[in-house]
């Protein structure tokens, strides 16, 4: 397998042509010039630390450029997967949201919807995210905050009311209780007599990436992974329109990586689930078509525009070649993007506009097939209305105004573009093969391997922004001696009591002898690890069993995580 | 406390305790405290993930820490940081430091000041500012230590 990594190295290695005109350029006409006039003697790098030269020529096209671009709808699909691009279908505008109570967020989404969104996504606080019931003294000050409270099915029922699951799709951002969250979508599908066939939608449902970022787990991997196993067998097989992971370099991008270590750790977490796809014993060509991805969209506008290409064309070759996939589909990578919330400043907030809008921008010249721009006070807060419509604003002017949706991939073909997809795609294959060798992503992320790379890459940049090598606006230049504070989104405590006060209504309302009976039947169930669990989750759900109670099936059984130490 | 009555208290390396005390995987900034902390010659310990109120103050004790710097960025500092305090006046614990950090709203500020929480830094503050403060707090902590052995 590493020979493999190594082949797709030197493959790309004698690609690279001479750089004659660029050598003859510098020596007879920049030379003499910058001997003359001021020059800038600082090194240029992009965040994955690459050398940039002030110039790319013709010898900057791969000399196997016919093969490795494709057209559009094209092996290797570089340049997109679609041949109609946004002249088909526009990418879909789905705005992360959820805070409060179900109630608030329903009413945030149907604003959203309202203003022209046309996707749902799915934000959910903290206990959600870990599977912990609102009522738990753990989850005391958080419900609510950081997105929508569900403690059960009743929750889902209130914040999707009056929203028609088969006429738009949804997105959920949750990963360690992501079967839970999934089985309550379905069920509450077939209470409002949707089929399972129409309706359509994206579960997160990466672990791995949990371990190497997010770090949103409740037990240890190998627990997960047969959930995501579960989910993956069962979608595939019931509810065809429905992506059942949403491979993540977003968080790894967040938790301070460089564009190249997010585009290589996710892919190689990709890579992961395909084998263990083909493992369950399913045809590649069956499960992979529907396995989505989500990246970051940071600051560095040609370096993350490459980076969306290179995903492209890794995917696609890789699927083919190695795993030998048939379908096209299977090897498309289709990809959700979120600008980046780091790179937002709580300083001078409102020119955070301007970098989520070159970000966004980066987004749609990258062929994103969705997209999710932060809004202006998010480093403050979750966003007010008038904030998040400014974001849902921007996504519509780029589309509608700019003219940049017209061309598919204007950039292909662009020297520097082409040099930079192509060195990006070498440097994550170098990653893959380092990975091997460490016995696979598994292995390099118990050891913490990724989590380091990770932390020392976030320590470095940092340096250099106190060091003033890296300049961020109204942090470290330009700053404002009389910074105002903003209006921002307030979640009162109300909600929280609230929550609890209905969970507590629950309990007393359902009947808990059937609750007890399917619970019970999931940790049988559990202990057998042939059994698909979701329709087992399904039947608990149904019964309104709490997400904490079905996530305490699994922490019986499977016990908790530490991670390893990195410091 | 034996160990700490032989200890030059103005020459050891200060000690540091970095916790997240509510549910928030947001581990970036810390990550890169503790590297900052360590370069500028400090004792760093990283508390971990999800650590109950209970496991930071006993760490804390335990590892008989100057600081405790605590960091939230999910938005559940007056709970989370009132909740380490509580049990830190429960068990009689007043010669630690307290500092937090965070998304931390300037309204809420003089709340965990007078919990004895300081500093409350956001987003964007230098390092140097931090370091100089978790300097200066763990400086009036040795202080009162000596003071208290004498």
């Amino acid at each position: 397998m590493e020979d493999y990594w190594k082949l797709k190295i030197e493959g790309i290695k004698n690609s690279f042509k001479n750089n004659t005109e660029y050598d003859k350029w510098k020596e007879n006409v920049l030379n003499p010039w910058n001997k003359k006039t001021h020059y800038n003697e600082k090194k240029y790098k992009n965040s994955s630390d690459m050398d940039i030269r002030e110039l790319y020529t013709e010898d900057d096209l791969p000399d196997n450029m016919d093969k490795i671009l494709g057209n559009p709808g094209e092996y290797p699909f570089t340049r997109g997967i679609y041949p109609n691009m946004y002249r088909g279908r526009l990418w879909t505008m789905r705005m992360f949201s959820g805070f409060g109570t179900p109630d608030d967020t329903n009413k945030r989404l149907k604003y959203l919807i309202k203003n022209g969104e046309t996707g749902l996504s799915i934000a959910f606080d903290m206990p959600t995210l870990y599977g912990y019931d609102c009522d738990n003294r753990r989850s005391t000050g958080e419900v609510g905050k950081c997105g929508v409270n569900v403690s059960s099915l009743a929750d889902m029922e209130r914040i999707f009311k009056d929203i028609d699951l088969s006429e738009i799709s949804t997105s959920m951002t949750i990963n360690a209780p992501a079967a839970i969250l999934t089985a309550m979508y379905f069920v509450l599908a077939e209470k409002n007599n949707t089929d399972l066939k129409n309706i359509s939608g994206t579960v997160q449902a990466d672990i791995l990436k949990e371990y190497i970022a997010q770090k949103e787990w409740m037990y240890p991997p190998e627990a997960h992974l047969r959930l995501i196993r579960d989910m993956l067998a069962y979608s595939t097989k019931n509810v065809p329109k429905w992506n059942y992971i949403s491979v993540s370099g977003y968080h790894i991008r967040e938790a301070g990586s460089s564009a190249v270590q997010e585009l290589a750790f996710t892919l190689a977490d990709g890579f992961y689930y395909i084998d263990m796809g083909i493992k369950s014993g399913l045809n590649i060509d069956d499960f992979a078509p529907r396995m989505s991805f989500f990246f970051n969209s940071s600051i560095n506008f040609f370096e993350e525009i490459a980076k969306f290409r290179a995903a492209r064309r890794i995917w696609a070759t890789v699927l083919r070649e190695k795993y030998g996939a048939k379908n096209p589909k299977s090897m498309m990578l289709k990809f959700h993007t979120q600008t980046s919330g780091y790179t937002l400043t709580w300083q001078q907030p409102l020119n955070n506009i301007v970098r989520t809008t070159v970000e966004a921008m980066a987004a749609i010249l990258g062929g994103t097939q969705s997209l999710h721009t932060n809004s202006y006070d998010e480093a403050w807060a979750l966003p007010t209305d008038d904030a998040v419509k400014v974001a849902l604003r921007t996504q519509q002017i780029l589309a509608e105004e700019t003219g940049i949706s017209d061309v598919i991939d204007p950039l292909g073909g662009s020297y520097y573009m082409e040099r930079l997809t192509s060195e990006i795609e070498e440097e994550a294959y170098k990653y893959f093969s380092e990975i091997d060798k460490m016995g696979g992503i598994l292995n390099a992320i118990k050891s913490g391997y990724i989590q380091k790379e990770i932390a020392e890459t976030s320590y470095r940049r940092q340096l250099n922004v106190e060091n003033n090598n890296e300049t961020i606006v109204g942090v470290n230049r330009y700053v404002d001696e009389n910074e105002k504070p903003i209006n921002t989104l307030k979640i009162s405590d109300i909600a929280e009591n609230g929550q609890v006060r209905g969970l507590r209504d629950l309990k007393n309302k359902r009947d808990n002898r059937k609750v007890d009976e399917t619970l019970d039947r999931l940790r049988e169930a559990m202990r057998d690890d042939s059994i698909n669990l979701m329709p087992y989750i399904m039947d608990c759900v149904r019964e309104y069993a709490t997400l904490e109670e079905i996530s305490n099936i699994g922490r019986e059984i499977y016990g908790e995580w530490k991670e390893p130490k990195i410091y | 406390m034996e160990n700490g009555k032989n200890r030059k208290y103005t020459e050891a390396p200060i000690k540091v305790l970095l916790a997240k005390p509510a549910i928030d995987g947001h581990d970036r900034g810390i990550f890169v405290l503790a590297r900052a902390f360590r370069d500028a010659g400090m004792d760093v310990i990283y508390a971990g993930l999800l650590p109950t109120p209970e496991e930071v103050v006993d760490t804390a004790i335990n590892e008989d820490v100057d600081v405790i710097a605590l960091s939230l960025l999910n938005g559940a500092h007056l709970t989370a940081f009132k909740n380490v305090i509580d049990i830190m006046n429960k068990k009689g614990v007043h010669d630690i430091a307290v500092v937090g950090g965070g998304i931390i709203p300037d309204e809420d500020k003089p709340a965990l000041e007078k919990m004895g929480i300081t500093g409350n830094f956001g987003p964007g503050t230098p390092l140097k500012i931090i370091i100089d403060h978790i300097k200066k707090r763990a400086r009036e902590i040795r202080k009162l230590r000596e003071n208290e052995y004498r």
